[in-house]
């Protein structure tokens, strides 16, 4: 049963951090229809702005935490500025070039900090016990803040203006457009988030997974699949397909191994883009 | 003008003898190398079956990321079938890549109910289990570390002939052997009616439905032929390298062969064989030479985005290209520029 209990938290903690990349992703993809196939290295990046700052250079961890965000976003500028805008009739081309930036930030990472694991010592000791399970603070404030971030996504979304014209652009581009609503400041926005988010996660985690510049590798992998169980486009689609995944991924890893585990999760992904390619939760289909 | 006539008829003399050139500069070549550049030169002919493979999957519109995964395939299988089973190493190869082809017979059903991005995605998932099973299952594959000690190809002894294929230049020749006659059957194939039916399901596949085309079969064809090739590719790599595991067919390498597809170019059947063989020479003789070894993805990765960005049909649009520069700057067309072939 304890087990059972300290599994389920284990889960709760990875759909965390899956929900904050998947969403970033589903945000960029929604906007400008380009798949980032550097996603995973946004993230990785994240991680190593917290090994610089915080495990090199001592400053506060939520600071570096901030600082991820923000550095990881203007690398999402910039990848929107030079590649995403020019490339925007052609969605293969712009994953293509995601590809080619991918192969650049694993190799600065590799400059700046070498192939070996970083380490990060955690920022809290302390740690919540109930029925049996232990919840680690770092793995907590994992927790709160993607619950929080996403809660404040959700807002300027629903709420704001600028939300509006951003899910204006997800649904038509064109109508979006004729509206007066400028392309390239969504999409200048939509990247800042969608990336920011990414380097959040990995920010967040940094302490807990010691970072490598390779890792961003699986974390594309798992971002694919909750994408696509969700949904292509849909960001509650995300959130939820993030959640199950966790789950059964967690839950497999424990019982049986990493590798089925992984094994499992695409499977899982096949067989919903065989059986409803939408994904459980998306509406509509973007070429 | 004799002169001048004399000139274009010797230049379009040496035009209709390309084939000897090439054919003499390909069996020069290997003499001319240093024993690890020998390496590098088997290496780089097997890559070219791999991406001109993968550039007949492309003509019907499809983009795979499990290329590399079914070059796996034939390699794995011609490694088992030769240390577990004593099949002789030419009859394996052509076995692995019959398997190779039959698992992309059995993954076309699956695979093919998508298209585009989804279809992309799903061939990388498929792609990825099949990996993760060579790495979870160590008996027969070998788990992480994979299959050492593949048996090689069989040295041939006859009274006044003896070719031992442990030497670089003598498995250059063979795998130039059957890579050649391997792209000569792919470019038969994309002559071919068959071919020719690719193309139009690609540019227009309503239009080619309306007319009785069964886009399913043609592209599970597509498929199943690149993927033959394919595992043949990998046959070649195995009892070479002698070595085969997991990492070797990661979806990194996939990135390498998207690379060289696109910088290359996809239109035509030379551009991706340009692209492979220019990002090759660039990588292992300017960038050794250069000592930039650690610095290489990066350059890559330049080269990538910039290509997309400024040459978005590839190397093989660059010739007509300047071309095209050099007869605008002399003022006119100028009928020297290229002979009718």
């Amino acid at each position: 049963m304890d087990l059972l209990w300290q599994t389920a938290v284990n889960a709760t903690y990875a759909a965390s951090y899956m929900a904050l990349i998947a969403v970033g992703l589903v945000m960029i993809f929604g906007v400008m229809g380009v798949i980032n196939f550097a996603h995973g290295e946004l993230y990785m990046v994240g991680a190593y702005c917290v090994v610089f700052l915080y495990a090199q250079e001592n400053f506060p961890f939520l600071l570096a935490v901030a600082a991820g965000l923000v550095f990881v976003g203007i690398v999402g500028i910039v990848m929107e500025r030079t590649m995403f805008r020019p490339l925007r009739d052609n969605p293969l081309g712009g994953l293509i070039a995601s590809i080619g930036f991918l192969l650049i930030l694993q190799t600065l990472a590799v400059f700046g900090f070498g192939r070996r694991m970083g380490h990060v010592p955690p920022s809290t000791q302390g740690k919540l016990e109930m029925f049996g399970a232990i919840l680690t603070y770092q793995r907590l404030f994992v927790i709160v803040a993607a619950i929080l971030l996403l809660a404040a996504l959700w807002a300027f979304l629903r709420r704001s203006k600028f939300g509006r014209a951003l899910r204006a652009c997800a649904q038509d581009t064109e109508a979006a457009s004729l509206q007066g609503i400028s392309l390239n400041r969504t999409a200048r926005v939509a990247m800042f988030i969608g990336a920011g988010l990414a380097g959040v996660a990995g920010a967040l985690t940094a302490p807990l997974v010691s970072p490598t510049p390779y890792i961003g590798h699986s974390i594309i992998v798992t971002a694919f699949i909750i994408i696509i169980v969700g949904g292509v486009g849909s960001l509650e689609g995300a959130v939820i397909a993030a959640v199950l995944y966790a789950f059964v991924h967690t839950f497999v890893t424990t019982f049986f191994d990493g590798v089925v585990a992984n094994i499992v999760g695409l499977a899982l992904m096949l067989s919903v883009l065989v059986i409803r390619p939408t994904g459980l939760f998306g509406a509509r289909e973007r070429a | 003008m004799p002169a001048a006539k004399a000139a274009a008829s010797i230049r379009r003399i040496a035009w209709r003898l390309r084939p000897v050139f090439l054919f003499a500069a390909l069996v020069a070549l290997p003499y001319l190398l240093s024993y690890s550049q020998q390496e590098i030169a088997v290496l780089l002919v097997v890559n070219v079956l791999l991406v001109s493979s993968y550039r007949l999957l492309t003509l019907t519109g499809e983009w795979s990321l499990g290329h590399v995964v079914i070059m796996g395939v034939g390699a794995y299988a011609s490694a088992l079938l030769a240390k577990q089973f004593g099949v002789p190493v030419p009859l394996s190869m052509l076995i692995g890549g019959g398997m190779a082809a039959a698992t992309a017979a059995i993954l076309s059903f699956p695979l093919f109910r998508m298209k585009g991005f989804y279809f992309l995605i799903g061939s990388f998932a498929a792609g990825e289990i099949i990996r993760l099973i060579w790495k979870r299952f160590t008996d027969p594959f070998g788990g992480p570390k994979g299959l050492k000690r593949i048996d090689p190809f069989p040295d041939i002894e006859t009274g006044f002939l003896s070719i031992d294929f442990y030497e670089p230049v003598n498995y250059y020749f063979l795998a130039l052997a059957v890579v050649s006659a391997s792209l000569f059957v792919l470019y038969r194939i994309e002559r071919s009616r068959i071919g020719l039916t690719f193309h139009a399901i690609h540019w227009q596949d309503r239009l080619a439905e309306s007319v009785g085309v069964d886009t399913f079969r043609y592209r599970a064809l597509a498929f199943v032929i690149a993927s033959f090739f394919a595992g043949i590719a990998g046959g070649l790599y195995a009892h070479y390298v002698g070595a085969v595991n997991p990492t070797r067919f990661s979806v990194d390498q996939m990135v390498y062969v998207l690379v060289w597809a696109i910088v290359g170019g996809t239109a035509t059947f030379h551009g991706p064989i340009l692209g492979v063989v220019v990002l090759t020479v660039i990588n292992e003789i300017v960038l050794r030479a250069l000592g930039l070894d650690t610095a290489r993805p990066l350059i890559y990765g330049a080269i990538l985005i910039l290509s997309v960005l400024y040459l978005p049909n590839g190397l093989e649009s660059l010739g007509p290209r300047l071309q095209a520069l050099w007869r605008r700057r002399r003022g006119g067309p100028a009928a020297t520029g290229r002979e009718p072939a």
